[in-house]
């Protein structure tokens, strides 16, 4: 493509915006919105996800096992939990163990545990890990079946209520950005559409003066693109400075939570916005396009 | 160069506007397109920049066959014709030099080209002087010259000029077939579809008369006729 057919294009597709301005600033706007709902739960889920994580290494299934278990029953347990792919590590703890584990970590006050030793009341037990914290609870379920298996024990509530959070969030976000985009593609159909109508005329030239349907399309195309970008662009601008100052404001006051900050993270994040925005508006074109700018 | 074998259109409404016409244009002629208001003339000249597609019959351009071609290739096929209006179809917002550049650039001419090109041509219609000068702001007659010049800067092979004296005065019709004639000299075929019986009784060309989309006479140095 040439460098002055470029140039061609951005000036029809910058005169279009400008012709049409309420409309493009409308379909900014609309596109603008919908990322900011897309980039905030997306940072929403990503910060649940990674609390998630922080609690996953404190996350470990004890399995207790009922106190008649031979030593090869053991071993068959150990290996058929081991065969599991979501299980990390497993480590089988006898009680003798779990009392001496118990002591230490009651350093001075251990007298109260003493003449325990004869009489154990503590069960043999596995401890578990899995590789994801979604994949405790249905371990833990299935650990429950055991016939061996006494009880069955993890940080319940917490992980599952961290993760019901992050599902909702993302359930929500991804909901009402599709609503939302869908929106904005229409609203971007309907402006690229009032352009193509305003310039019915000139295409007709540029139809008989031999322009191609691209050449007659491309600034259409592109007045899409620009606009898609543009409310994107918004959106990148709004999530980056909100989150930097989220960030700021919860390191002062709840330094114990550990927001993402990973600027790797956060910047592809805002690329992906960004591409969205030019899909969104490069989509609405094409539908009008296709609609009204038959060959 | 063009040959029309008993070409048919009807169109969506039913109306035949042009009726089993067989008709050959030689390279370099310069032809007139006579007949009544509704007679066929435009629709005889859209045939041949594929505006419209014959229901019946086919056409032969450049050794080619317009029903053959791909949609895909009609913009290269109109690159190859000049065209030339009585609405002029200008673009107001451009300048005069812009406008016949656009032309070029539609093609995909450099700068370069277009820098080298246009003046010549604004030059050979006479608007040298006017290149800056907005359409709104130019006579019909200067319009038109506009026209001209967009139409002949791809160095078509063939012009084909819809009345184009339709909204000028006798004194700027004349300027404006001399110019055409000018251009005929040169090679390019000339199709004009016309009622200016003056200028057509005067140039002694070649005259195809149409009624009710029929060849009704086909002379090589003709008159316009009192069919019409
Ligand atoms: N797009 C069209 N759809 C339907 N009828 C048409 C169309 N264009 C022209 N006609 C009809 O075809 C006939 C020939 O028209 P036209 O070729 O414009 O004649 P001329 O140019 O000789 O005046 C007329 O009866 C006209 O009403
Ligand atoms: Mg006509």
């Amino acid at each position: 493509m040439r460098l002055s057919t470029l140039r061609y294009y951005f000036r029809e597709a910058f005169l279009s915006i400008w012709r049409n301005s309420w409309l493009s600033v409308a379909s900014i706007g609309v596109v603008a919105v919908s990322l900011l709902i897309l980039g905030s739960s997306l940072l929403l889920v990503v910060n649940a996800n990674r609390i998630a994580q922080g609690l996953e290494s404190s996350v470990e299934i004890s399995v207790f096992i009922k106190d008649e278990t031979t030593p090869d029953h053991v071993r068959d347990i150990k290996f058929e939990i081991e065969a599991r792919p979501d299980v990390a590590r497993v480590e089988y703890v006898p009680k003798e163990q779990a009392l001496k584990e118990m002591m230490e970590n009651l350093g001075d006050d251990q007298d109260i545990l003493a003449g325990l030793e004869e009489k154990n009341p503590l069960p043999d037990a596995f401890r578990i890990k899995t590789h994801t914290v979604d994949q405790v609870a249905p371990l833990a379920a299935w650990l429950e079946a055991f016939a061996r298996v006494d009880q069955v024990r993890y940080g319940q509530g917490v992980v599952e209520k961290l993760l019901t959070i992050s599902r909702w969030v993302r359930t929500a976000g991804a909901v009402t950005m599709v609503l939302l985009g869908v929106a904005a593609i229409f609203l971007i159909a309907t402006t690229i559409r009032l352009s193509v109508f305003a310039r019915r005329k000139e295409i007709g030239i540029m139809k008989f003066l031999g322009a191609t349907n691209w050449f007659v399309r491309f600034p259409f195309l592109l007045e899409g693109m620009l606009l898609g970008l543009a409310g994107s662009f918004v959106a990148v601008v709004v999530i980056y400075f909100g989150y930097l100052s989220l960030i700021g404001n919860i390191n002062l006051s709840l330094p114990f939570m550990r927001l993402v900050t990973e600027r790797s993270l956060i910047i592809s994040l805002m690329e992906g916005l960004l591409a969205l925005g030019l899909a969104i508006g490069a989509t609405g074109s094409m539908i009008s396009m296709r609609r009204f700018l038959k060959a | 160069m063009i040959q029309f074998n008993n070409v048919t259109k009807i169109y969506a409404n039913g109306i035949k506007a042009i009726n089993d016409v067989t008709l050959r244009i030689r390279k370099g002629e310069f032809v007139f397109l006579v007949g009544p208001s509704g007679a066929g003339k435009s629709t005889l000249t859209k045939l041949l920049y594929r505006e419209e597609i014959p229901s019946r019959g086919q056409i032969i351009f450049n050794g080619k066959s317009l029903a053959r071609i791909r949609p895909r290739e009609v913009p290269y096929l109109r690159r190859k014709i000049g065209m030339v209006f009585q609405d002029f179809r200008l673009f107001p917002q451009k300048t005069v030099f812009e406008n016949v550049s656009f032309a070029l650039e539609v093609t995909g001419a450099s700068n370069r080209e277009i820098r080298k090109v246009v003046p010549v041509v604004l030059n050979l219609v006479g608007l040298i002087e006017k290149a800056d000068s907005f359409p709104d702001y130019l006579s019909g007659g200067e319009q038109q010259r506009v026209c001209i010049a967009r139409a002949i800067v791809n160095n078509p092979v063939l012009i084909i000029a819809d009345e184009p004296t339709g909204n000028l005065d006798p004194d700027t019709s004349w300027d404006l077939m001399n110019l055409l004639l000018d251009i005929n000299r040169r090679g390019t075929t000339i199709i004009m579809a016309t009622h200016a019986w003056d200028i057509v009784d005067a140039m002694k060309k070649r005259v195809v008369a149409l009624k009710d989309g029929r060849v009704v006479r086909d002379e090589m140095r003709g008159v316009y006729g009192h069919e019409a």
